[in-house]
């Protein structure tokens, strides 16, 4: 009974922090590559399990913290950057973009050697959130003297949350890009605030509930500003000599 | 040595490219609300109110600026 309760408890609370890796993972591989994306989120995983097998048990004793700090300010100023540029393409191209996917808009990296920044959001991505799920495993673990189970329970909720990334995947790839790139923009700028917030310790009045809240309000924003910029190039198209 | 330099000069101009972007103001802004964010909170007051409006301030601001930009590239 204790064991059922400790992989469902496990389970579910690393399912939410596997959700945010995969939506990270999927949008920056769409949107950059796959190549270098998939490179970074192997290398995160390398290190987490360097990092797991190496601490144990002790790695509640690592302060999150700062590190939370530093991957969420850097997704935010990113994020940012891709939150900008999909409302300007997608203003100039409106919702359907360019007739189906664009890889011409400068995003998608199409060099020989590897994408760097495709590699460090996907590394990033993976390290914070697959620490965050180490830590519920070994915190609940801890409490109901079940590591085994709590540690099943956490990498099934990485497995069944990542099997269905991976079944989507194809889905979001057929997003014209310059809407993808507005998207994850958002998703980036989402998970940077939250995190950059939490890794100074203030805590968020819904915690982890927050994230829709905010994913909703950058959102209605964003495409707030889209309507704006399309308003005024339509009259700039209007009032254009033919 | 010559490869080790262009190698710190390309590490360089990766993270400025990362962070800063074609857009300084961006960047700047957020270092400046996480700054006053960590005095709210090292206060006791709440904090979590005030990153999100200057986000969305900001991201409009770029916007702008980016259209300028592109606006003066074409003239």
């Amino acid at each position: 009974m204790i064991a059922n309760a400790a992989f469902i408890a496990t389970f579910l609370a690393s399912a939410v922090e596997a959700i945010e890796l995969v939506t990270i993972v999927i949008g920056v591989g769409a949107t950059r590559g796959w190549r270098s994306t998939v490179i970074g989120a192997l290398s995160g995983f390398g290190v987490l399990a360097v990092i797991v097998v190496v601490v144990g048990a002790a790695l509640t004793a690592i302060p999150i913290g700062p590190l939370r700090l530093v991957v969420g300010t850097l997704l935010l100023v990113f994020g940012l950057q891709w939150f900008r540029k999909g409302i300007v393409r997608v203003a100039a191209r409106g919702f359907a973009g360019a007739q189906g996917p664009d890889v011409h808009d400068g995003e998608l990296w199409t060099e020989p050697g590897l994408d760097w920044t495709a590699f460090v959001l996907a590394f990033k991505g993976v390290l914070l959130e697959g620490l965050e799920v180490a830590f519920i495993v070994v915190s609940f673990g801890a409490s109901a003297n079940q590591y085994g189970v709590a540690a099943i329970g956490g990498i099934a909720a990485v497995v069944v949350v990542g099997a269905v990334g991976f079944a989507i995947k194809n889905s979001v790839t057929r997003i014209p890009r310059s809407l993808l790139q507005l998207v994850v923009g958002i998703m980036l700028t989402t998970f940077g605030s939250f995190w950059a917030l939490e890794g100074l310790g203030v805590r968020w009045p819904l915690g982890d509930g927050s994230i829709p809240v905010l994913l909703s309000f950058y959102a209605a924003t964003g495409l707030g500003y889209v309507l704006v910029e399309r308003r005024r190039l339509v009259a700039l198209r209007a009032a254009a000599p033919a | 040595m010559s490869r080790v330099l262009d190698w710190i000069a390309g590490f360089g101009r990766f993270w400025y490219h990362f962070i800063v972007g074609d857009d300084w103001t961006v960047a700047a802004a957020v270092a400046v609300a996480l700054v006053i964010t960590a005095g709210l909170r090292a206060a006791g007051l709440a904090a979590w109110w005030l990153l999100p409006p200057v986000v969305i301030a900001v991201l409009g601001v770029s916007v702008v600026r980016a259209r300028r930009t592109a606006a003066s590239g074409r003239s």
